[in-house]
């Protein structure tokens, strides 16, 4: 998954996977699973379904959460989007890589449940996160999230790999308060072993980002063995240097909570024996990411 | 009435020096005393002072005794005097360091027997601890004197009996006090005793003017009794050395006689939920008048509420494991409430409010008294602050909301046990315990069986037949059978609340309110989530009964998915609103003693465990004998979208359906609120305030690591003070049955809220 964030959502083990000829949106559309409970899920057709999904009416979600304290300042609507077209190795969340697992939504039932919670935003100085999967790989839903929030007056981010970053259009990006930026290595070698991708579109994406003037959270997932060589930590660290609008900066110890998930899902998992991080070890990186100024937790 | 004679003269007494007068120096009227009086404090914590060497050696000595007492379940008991307001010596912790004295027996921890709530439980209390009975005692309360006890079942009709054996109604305050009645202990210092007693005698004359039927005689023999325990009040303070006859003088005076009231109270009845009120804010006017005159520090004031505070933690009631296994941890529920705004728009947050919760730091967290802040988003944002970061570090605070309470009561409300506001000194509650919703959907498919035994208890009717159980079939079923189980209900409740009036009075805490009361009749619902669920399951899936030989429905095959309650998903929390609603409506079409106002409360307190062990399998897929959610909470692990989403579907129950209070329990492991202390704390403010505008009544906050209470549970000696909340109260985590532990760590541990 392209999101860092260590919480696992909910499992859908056993959902039944439906081959469908829209590549955009996945799943019976009868299936109800918890991860979109709340939500209604559409029943268009399929020729509807396409110009739907373009105008970025429709999207593919794996489910949302009212989250405190992870995915940007306040209390959250995370909205987590179905697909990633990264691969990665430590992924918590597999069962977000594939946009045919997630439940078709429209973006209106979204931003009803939105509008609901205004309030709680008000109070708590939260707002609304698209995370994923790879919410870049719906530009057009994400856009439609956004703009309709901002009408809200909601506080916006967007929690992303930045593989996918030249699909955000500066419209788009208009409307992001915060994007919460996955780098996952910062040695182009060591991001293709994790990812099984280039690294250089998330540092242009990054670059792109403090040119604008948009607040950024980094986000790197410590895994020993994987990403934690000095040099590699380094290489990250030097380049979130270079962006001026990072306020923080978050390393996160790479935990075993999502290995059951790979193993429902028939999937392979390579990281079974890997431990999680020593306090030293996190610690050192920290330090590492210090040493450059930044605000790290 | 003129409450002191030199008020009759037009002069204001030498206690009251300083203070502003009003209708309150006329007549009774706490209230007004503090509008009028009190100061609201908006700065934030650091004005408060640590615990002294003289605080801390006290607390030393009675953590010293706590081991032998959590071993053994009692530390001691005094098994031949039962216990009235003067019938105990003057005991003491430390008597040369204590500032403020009196304990419910001759000594810290001993207990007392209490037999006019039924002399069997007393009995079976002393044979469970190794104590021998006294025979005196047995025959005073067997052959010449009725129990409370005794007087019930002699009133209980059949339906009743059955209902209450078979578990549907449950936990009846038939064989103990039913407490939830909170004296206003605030008048004792502002007015002194005497002047109560010719209030009291004030009201009886006008009594004697009304001809002598059976609600007059009977208000007349209450005040009698009343005026008879505000004499043993004094009396019993006297015994300390303290003439209490007049207003206290000073802070220490007003704490100390305060506390004389609160502990007659204690002393006098071991009712199920022995609560405080609002008492910070009242205390406050006094310390600050001292701190101004310069006669007290603020060291000096942190140690006056630091005693106080030692005092309640040290209520001790015997009480029978049956009653244990319901409400476990050995509860007082010694419930203070702490904040709130008032009706004019000021903040009721005092500095002593700061005090009282930073006891939980200068004496270490524990359960009681029941600390319980009156939440509105509108509090000041010191105080706010201070209360989350004592909920992060102490787990022992509980929220409730104080626009809610204020609508209903105004600003003097306050909570007794758990959830249940009530006006202070003007209103009181029969206390109901609860029936079992979730069975009830069980006895409703079974036309009016048990899905256990097999038995009749319900009026037959036919059961749900077929091979796929029909919503609407099932709905109309479950209405019939709570119209039978609301009448059976308040039958049960009237016949146990005369008897207890009548044999079991509470005096003084009665002569501690006007004499014209709101008495509500306070019902109760548990299995909420179950039901919901349930029903649910039964409208959105297949839901196929299995029936046994006698063609009981005894399991529930379930196919498909269905929307489950506490995930903000109007499909369902509207089930359970309609329960909540319905079953409201079914109460308030009962006749209630007293006229008592119907109301009722969706709170378990800890008996969600022995609530599943007493329900059979049910159609949400829920096995046989496991526990419910407690309270109002959804089920364990059902709530899929964060522990916001969780409460929002609970904020959706309707108050005015619910008056009595709904209660929700919820963890959070520290790391989930924040990354730094500071945003933990701003995070768990903005939390509370967003549950608070979502109309959310009640919360309880753990701040725990499941690894914390599963080291607590393998090293019990190393915790003695763990506490954390359940189901409105605090407890002592090591004091649960293992059973209940097991229960508090299955329940869903939220990692990020």
């Amino acid at each position: 998954m392209s999101s860092t964030d260590l919480r696992t959502v909910p499992a859908q083990v056993g959902a039944p996977i439906v081959e469908l000829a829209s590549p955009l949106v996945g799943g019976a559309a009868a299936r109800t699973h918890a991860g979109t409970a709340g939500l209604s899920l559409t029943e268009a057709d399929r020729s509807e379904t396409f110009t739907m999904v373009r105008a970025g009416d429709l999207g593919s979600v794996h489910s949302w959460e009212l989250v405190t304290a992870v995915d940007g300042p306040g209390t959250r609507l995370t909205t987590f989007l179905a697909g990633c077209p990264l691969r990665c190795l430590y992924c918590h969340n597999p069962d977000t890589m594939e946009m045919r697992r997630g439940d078709p939504v429209l973006a209106e039932e979204v931003l009803g449940r939105l509008s609901r919670y205004r309030a709680i935003f008000k109070a708590t100085g939260g707002g609304l996160t698209v995370s994923g999967g790879e919410p870049l790989m719906q530009p057009a839903f994400v856009r439609r999230l956004l703009r309709g929030a901002k009408e809200l007056g909601i506080h916006t981010a967007i929690d992303t790999s930045g593989f996918l970053g030249a699909s955000a259009s500066d419209e788009m990006l208009d409307d992001v308060d915060l994007v919460l930026l996955d780098v996952k290595s910062g040695l182009p070698e060591t991001y293709r072993r994790v990812t099984g991708r280039d690294l250089q579109p998330t540092l242009d994406f990054g670059a792109r980002l403090a040119e604008r003037g948009i607040e950024i959270w980094i986000r790197f997932v410590l895994v020993p063995g994987l990403t934690d060589e000095v040099a590699n930590v380094a290489a990250v660290a030097d380049y979130v240097a270079t962006l001026s609008t990072v306020t923080r900066v978050e390393v996160l110890p790479f935990h075993q909570m999502g290995r059951d998930k790979w193993a429902s899902l028939g999937m392979t998992y390579e990281l079974g024996d890997t431990p999680a991080p020593t306090p030293e070890l996190v610690e050192r990186v920290r330090g590492q990411f210090r040493e450059r100024g930044l605000q790290v937790y | 009435m003129a409450v002191t004679t030199e008020a009759q003269a037009g002069i204001t007494p030498e206690a009251w020096r300083g203070f502003v007068p009003g209708p309150w120096s006329e007549q009774i009227d706490v209230r007004d005393f503090i509008q009028r009086n009190y100061t609201p404090y908006t700065g934030d914590a650091t004005f408060l002072a640590g615990p002294t060497p003289r605080t801390t050696g006290i607390w030393a000595r009675l953590l010293e005794m706590f081991p032998a007492e959590r071993a053994k379940g009692v530390y001691d008991v005094d098994p031949h005097t039962p216990s009235t307001i003067t019938s105990h010596a003057p005991g003491y912790i430390d008597q040369a360091s204590e500032l403020i004295v009196g304990l419910q027996t001759d000594a810290p921890l001993k207990r007392a027997i209490m037999p006019n709530g039924g002399y069997r439980m007393v009995e079976n209390a002393l044979t469970t601890y190794g104590y021998e009975p006294d025979a005196d005692v047995r025959k005073i309360f067997t052959e010449y004197r009725k129990t409370h006890n005794d007087g019930v079942f002699d009133v209980y009709p059949p339906d009743v009996r059955a209902a209450r054996s078979s578990h549907i109604v449950t936990g009846l305050p038939d064989a103990y006090g039913r407490g939830r009645i909170i004296g206003d202990y605030r008048r004792v210092p502002l007015y002194g005793v005497d002047a109560l007693v010719a209030a009291k005698k004030a009201e009886k004359s006008e009594l004697n003017l009304e001809r002598s039927t059976e609600d007059i005689i009977r208000d007349r023999e209450e005040l009698s009794e009343q005026i008879r325990a505000l004499g043993e009040l004094k009396a019993m303070a006297a015994s300390y050395g303290y003439d209490i006859s007049g207003p206290a003088t000073t802070g220490r005076e007003a704490v100390q006689w305060l506390y004389f009231a609160y502990l007659a109270a204690v002393k006098e009845q071991n009712g199920a939920a022995m609560s405080l009120g609002r008492t910070s804010t009242f205390l406050d006017v006094y310390l600050e008048r001292d701190i101004a005159a310069g006669v007290l520090t603020e060291e000096q004031a942190q140690e006056l509420v630091d005693d106080l505070v030692i005092k309640l933690r040290i209520v001790r009631f015997l009480r029978t494991p049956e009653y244990d296994a319901l409400f476990s941890g050995d509860p007082t529920w010694v419930t203070e409430s702490i904040g709130g705004m008032g009706v004019d728009g000021r903040t009721l947050v005092t500095r002593t409010s700061f005090r009282y919760l930073q006891t939980l730091y200068n004496l270490g967290p524990a359960p009681e008294p029941n600390l319980t802040v009156l939440w509105s988003h509108e509090l000041p944002e010191g105080f706010k602050r201070f209360c989350s970061q004592v909920s992060i570090d102490t787990s022992a605070i509980q929220y409730e909301s104080d626009q809610l309470i204020r609508e209903q009561c105004g600003d003097d409300g306050a909570i007794a046990c758990c959830v249940s506001a009530m006006t202070v000194g003007k209103q009181m509650q029969f206390f109901g315990a609860r029936v079992n919703l979730a069975k009830a959907l069980l006895y409703a498919i079974n036309g009016g069986r048990d899905e256990m035994s097999g038995k009749q208890v319900a009026p037959a009717r036919p059961a749900i037949a077929g091979e796929v159980l029909d919503f609407d079939e099932v709905w109309a079923a479950y209405d019939q059978l709570l119209d039978w189980l609301a009448e059976t209900y308040v039958d049960a409740l009237n016949c146990i609340h005369w008897s207890h009036d009548k044999y079991a009075y509470e005096r003084i805490e009665m002569a501690l309110h006007d004499r014209a009361i709101l008495r509500t009749l306070a019902c109760g619902i548990a299995g909420l989530s179950v039901a919901a669920d349930s029903l649910s399951a039964i409208k959105y899936a297949t839901v196929r009964p299995v029936r046994d030989e006698t063609g009981l429905v005894v399991d529930y095959v379930v196919e498909g998915d269905f929307p489950t309650y506490g995930n903000d998903d109007d499909r369902v929390d509207d089930i359970a609103v309609q329960l909540v609603h319905n079953f409201m409506a079914k109460i308030r079409r009962q006749p209630t003693y007293r006229n008592a106002k119907h109301t009722q409360s969706v709170l378990t307190i800890t008996s969600n465990v022995v609530y599943g062990k007493h329900t059979g399998n049910t159609p949400d897929g829920r096995r046989k004998g496991e526990p419910f959610a407690p309270g109002a909470n959804p089920m364990n692990g059902r709530d899929a979208h964060g522990m916001l989403a969780s409460a929002l579907s609970v904020a959706k129950l309707p108050y005015d359906d619910a008056q009595d209070g709904i209660s929700l329990t919820s963890t959070v492991v520290p790391s989930g609120l924040g990354r730094t202390r500071d945003e933990q704390v701003t995070n768990l403010a903005g939390l509370l305030d967003a549950y608070n505008v979502s109309s959310g009544f009640h919360m309880n906050i753990n701040v725990l690591n499941r690894e914390t209470l599963e080291d607590a549970m393998e090293h019990p000696e190393n915790y003695p003070q763990l506490t954390i909340r359940v189901s409105g109260y605090a407890v002592n985590f090591v004091r649960l049955t293992r059973e209940q532990q097991l229960d508090v760590l299955s329940r869903t541990f939220h990692g990020g809220l």
